[in-house]
C-alpha cells in the first residue's frame, strides 16, 4: 500500500468527527481508485450502510471487466488511477475574475446571451456559490413538494427517502449492464433524484446544469427519475454554454421508471469543452441511460441535442415492457474538429401493441466522425409492435465522416419495423444561392442545418429550443472552407 | 450603372471571357444572347460572384466602384440580383423564412429597419400578386419539390421583394411552358423602373418577345460580337448564331 493509500486509509477509519469534515473540503481526494476510496466517498456522503454495500459489489464486479472497444470512437486508455473521484467543494485555483479567462470563451458566452455571474461560474472562476461535484441546484423545491414532487440530489435521497432510493437504483441499469455503469455504480458522487407520485403532473420542467469544473476530476453522476402510476414529467439536463475543463471522463448513468400511464420527457443539450483544434482535453462522455416503460401504456421520450466533448459515446434507450408503451428518441449529433460521436439509441419491445419511433439527425463538419448505432428488437411477446427509424446523417466538407449502423432483431412475425436513411452534403451551389441573397455563409450553414434538425428542435422545451438552435449556429460557426 | 471593360475570365485555367465589354445605364434592359458555351452563364455567375472563376485581367464598376473581389453577399446587399438558371434546393429551409432572413440582411447592410414577422407577410403577400405564386410555396421548403416553373416564380419573386438596382436574369425562360413564361415576364416588366438595370441572359429569341430590350447583345467566344437593339435578335433568329460566330451550330 503505497503513502497516499495508507493516508486515505487512516482518514476512512476515523470517524467523522469535528474538524475533519472542514479541513477535507478545500481539497479534492488524491487521484486513485480502490475500496477504501469508495468508503471514504461514502462516509464523506454520509451514506447508508447499503449504499455502501452497493458501491463495493460494483466495484468488485467493475475489476473483473474489460473496457469495452467495440466502438468506432478512439482514445488512448484511460488510466483510471489518475483520476481523482471526488472533488472539493470549494476551489481557489481557477482563475479569479473573467479576465484571466480565453477571450474566445467570452465571446462564446457572449453569443448565447450568458449573464455575467454564470459566464464566471462556467468559466471557472472562483466565486462564492458551490458548482463542482455537490448537490445540484434545487431551486423552487418547496412548490415541487407542495406537489408532492421530491426533486432532490441522489446523496440527499439515500438519507431522506432510503426506501425509494433503495427500490429503484440499479433497477434499470444494474452494476453489471457495462463497465462504465459499473464504474459509476462504484463511484458516482452525485446526481438527481426526482419522484412523481401517482397521478401527479409535475408543476413545472426540471431542470439541472450539469458542471464539471474540477482540474482532473472524474464525474460519475446518477440521475434516477421514477414516475408513478399516471404522472408527467419533464426534465431538462445539460447547458448550451460549453465549460472549461481539462481531460475528463464524464460517465453517467440516468434511469427512468415510468409506471403505468406515466410519461417522462428527458431533454439533454450537452456542450462540454470538444477540445482544441488537435482534440486534446476534451471531455469523454460515455453515458448509459436508459428507461423502462414499466407500466403499460407508459411513454418515455428522450430528446438530445449533443455538440460537445471530444468523445460522445451513449445510446438512451427504453424498454417497452409494459402492454401499449411508447418509446421516442430525438436526436441532433454535431461532431466538428477532432470531435467523435458514436451515438444512437435501443428500443427493447417486450409488451403488446409497444411502438417506438427514432428521429436521428447527425452533422459532421470539419474532422468530425460520426455513427449512429441503434438497436430495434422486437421480442417474441411483443405482438403487434412497431417501429420507424429515420437517420439522417448532414456533411459539411470533405474531411468529415458519417456511418449508420441499424441493428435489428425481430422475434415476433406481427411486428412492423421501419427504417430511413439519407446522407446529404452542403452544398457549394446551396451556399452560393444563399450568399447572393445577402446572407453570410455563417448565416446560410445556420439556415440549412437548422432547417435539417427542426424535427428534433420541435420536440424540445420551447425556450431550450431557442438556446439549441442558437448553440448549434455558434458550434458550426466556421465549419465551412 | 454597370461597367464592364475588357473582362478576361478563367474556369480551371480554361479561358471563358476573353475581353467582354458591356455598358448598362440605369433603367435599362440589355439582353446578352450567344450560343451554348459562349459565356453567357459564366458571365452571370462572374457578376454574382461565384467562386472558381478566376478573373484574369478587366474591371467590372457597379455605380462606379468595383465588384470584383467581393463577397456575393455584399454584392447582393448593394443591389446586384441573380436569378439563377437552376435554383437550388434547400430542404428543411422554409421558403418564408428564407426570404425574411435574407431581405433583413440585406437591409441590415444598407442600414435600413429590418421587418418583423407581420410586416415581412404583408410585404411578401403582395409581392407574390406580381408572379401569381401559389400561397402554399411560401410555407414549402425553398424550392425543394417546386416544378421548373415554380422555382423561375420563386426568382422572380424575390427579385420583386429585393427590389435590387441591377438584375441579371440567367436562362429565366429555359424550361418554361408558354403561359409560365409569360406569367414570369410579366413580372419581370413590372418590375421595370428607370433606376433599375436589367441583364437578360438567354439562348432563345422568345423572351424577348414578352421582354422587350432596349439593346440586344450577341456573345461569342467570350466576346460581344455584335451589339444592336431589338431588331438584331429577329434577325439573329432567321439567320441563327453561324451568322455572326462564322460556325455552324447544330444545337
Amino acid at each position: 500500500m503505497n503513502v497516499l493509500a495508507e493516508e486515505m486509509k487512516g482518514l476512512t477509519d476515523s470517524r467523522y468527527e469535528h474538524g475533519f469534515v472542514t479541513e477535507i473540503e478545500s481539497e479534492v481526494i488524491p487521484p486513485g481508485l480502490n475500496e477504501d476510496v469508495i468508503r471514504l466517498i461514502s462516509s464523506r456522503k454520509n451514506e447508508p450502510e447499503w449504499v455502501l454495500e452497493y458501491r463495493l459489489e460494483a466495484y468488485r464486479h467493475w475489476l473483473k471487466m474489460e473496457a469495452p472497444e467495440w466502438s468506432s470512437v478512439h482514445y488512448p486508455r484511460i488510466d483510471h488511477q489518475a483520476i481523482s473521484y471526488f472533488a472539493a467543494p470549494k476551489k481557489k485555483d481557477g482563475p479569479q475574475s473573467l479576465d484571466e479567462v480565453d477571450p474566445e470563451l467570452i465571446r462564446t458566452y457572449e453569443k448565447l446571451g450568458i449573464p455575467i455571474e454564470e459566464q464566471k461560474a462556467l468559466a471557472g472562476v472562483a466565486v462564492d456559490a458551490v458548482f463542482d461535484s455537490v448537490s445540484v441546484a434545487t431551486t423552487f423545491r418547496e412548490n415541487l413538494a407542495a406537489a408532492g414532487v421530491i426533486f432532490c440530489s441522489i446523496s440527499e435521497a439515500a438519507q431522506a427517502h432510503p426506501e425509494l432510493l433503495r427500490q429503484h437504483l440499479g433497477s434499470v441499469v444494474p452494476h453489471t449492464d457495462n463497465y462504465y455503469a459499473a464504474l459509476n455504480a462504484a463511484v458516482f458522487t452525485d446526481g438527481t433524484f426526482v419522484y412523481i407520485p401517482k397521478g401527479v403532473r409535475c408543476p413545472m420542467e426540471l431542470s439541472t446544469y450539469f458542471r464539471i469544473n474540477a482540474q482532473n476530476t472524474g464525474q460519475f453522476e446518477r440521475t434516477l427519475i421514477v414516475a408513478e402510476e399516471g404522472s408527467h414529467v419533464s426534465y431538462l439536463e445539460g447547458c448550451t454554454a460549453p465549460m472549461r475543463d481539462e481531460n475528463q471522463l464524464h460517465a453517467a448513468v440516468v434511469e427512468l421508471v415510468a409506471m403505468q400511464d406515466a410519461q417522462i420527457k428527458y431533454s439533454t443539450v450537452q456542450n462540454w469543452y470538444p477540445g482544441d483544434e488537435e482534440g486534446r482535453g476534451g471531455i469523454y462522455n460515455f453515458v448509459t441511460k436508459r428507461g423502462e416503460c414499466r407500466g403499460d401504456r407508459s411513454k418515455i421520450s428522450w430528446t438530445q441535442v449533443e455538440t460537445g466533448s471530444a468523445i460522445t459515446w451513449k445510446y438512451p434507450s427504453c424498454i417497452l415492457r409494459g402492454d401499449h408503451s411508447v418509446g421516442e428518441f430525438y436526436s441532433v449529433a454535431v461532431t466538428r474538429g477532432m470531435q467523435q460521436a458514436d451515438t444512437g439509441t435501443k428500443m427493447i419491445h417486450l409488451g403488446r401493441n409497444t411502438s417506438s419511433t427514432i428521429v436521428s439527425k447527425g452533422i459532421s463538419a470539419g474532422k468530425g466522425q460520426q455513427a449512429y448505432r441503434g438497436l430495434v428488437r422486437m421480442a417474441q411477446r411483443a405482438e403487434n409492435a412497431r417501429n420507424h427509424t429515420q437517420c439522417d446523417s448532414l456533411l459539411i466538407g470533405d474531411r468529415c465522416s458519417a456511418h449508420t449502423y441499424p441493428y435489428i432483431e425481430v422475434k415476433n412475425p406481427t411486428a412492423k419495423v421501419e427504417h430511413e436513411a439519407s446522407t446529404s452534403k452542403i452544398g457549394e451551389d446551396q451556399l452560393f444561392y444563399c450568399r447572393s441573397r445577402g446572407l453570410s455563409e455563417e448565416e446560410a450553414v445556420s439556415l440549412i442545418v437548422n432547417g435539417f434538425c427542426k424535427e428534433i428542435f420541435n420536440e424540445l422545451p420551447m425556450e431550450f429550443a431557442v438556446e439549441a438552435q442558437k448553440l448549434l449556429s455558434i458550434s458550426l460557426e466556421g465549419a465551412v472552407g | 450603372m454597370l461597367s464592364i471593360k475588357n473582362l478576361k475570365t478563367e474556369i480551371e485555367g480554361k479561358e471563358i471571357l476573353k475581353g467582354l465589354d458591356l455598358e448598362v445605364g440605369p433603367g435599362e434592359v440589355h439582353a446578352i444572347m450567344g450560343p451554348n458555351g459562349s459565356g453567357k452563364s459564366t458571365l452571370a455567375h462572374v457578376l454574382a460572384g461565384r467562386a472558381g472563376y478566376q478573373v484574369t485581367a478587366g474591371e467590372v464598376a457597379f455605380e462606379g466602384e468595383s465588384l470584383l473581389g467581393t463577397d456575393p453577399e455584399e454584392r447582393a446587399c448593394r443591389g446586384v440580383f441573380l436569378a439563377f438558371q437552376y435554383p437550388v434546393e434547400l430542404p428543411g429551409v422554409n421558403n418564408t423564412h428564407f426570404l425574411k432572413e435574407a431581405l433583413n440582411a440585406q437591409r441590415k447592410a444598407r442600414g435600413e429597419p429590418e421587418l418583423d414577422s407581420v410586416g415581412f407577410l404583408k410585404l411578401i403577400r403582395e409581392k407574390m400578386k406580381l408572379v401569381s405564386m401559389k400561397p402554399e410555396l411560401l410555407k414549402r421548403p425553398v424550392n425543394a419539390g417546386f416544378s421548373g416553373g415554380e422555382k423561375k416564380r420563386n426568382e422572380i419573386l424575390q427579385m420583386a421583394l429585393f427590389e435590387p438596382k441591377l438584375a441579371v436574369l440567367d436562362e429565366t425562360d429555359s424550361g418554361l411552358d408558354i403561359d409560365a413564361l409569360r406569367t414570369v415576364s410579366d413580372g419581370v416588366n413590372a418590375l421595370r423602373d428607370p433606376s433599375r438595370s436589367v441583364v437578360l441572359v438567354t439562348h432563345y429569341q422568345r423572351l424577348l418577345d414578352y421582354i422587350q430590350p432596349d439593346y440586344v447583345h450577341v456573345l461569342a467566344d467570350g466576346r460581344i460580337v455584335r451589339s444592336g437593339d431589338k431588331t438584331l435578335a429577329k434577325e439573329l433568329e432567321q439567320k441563327g448564331y453561324g451568322w455572326l460566330t462564322g460556325k455552324d451550330e447544330a444545337a
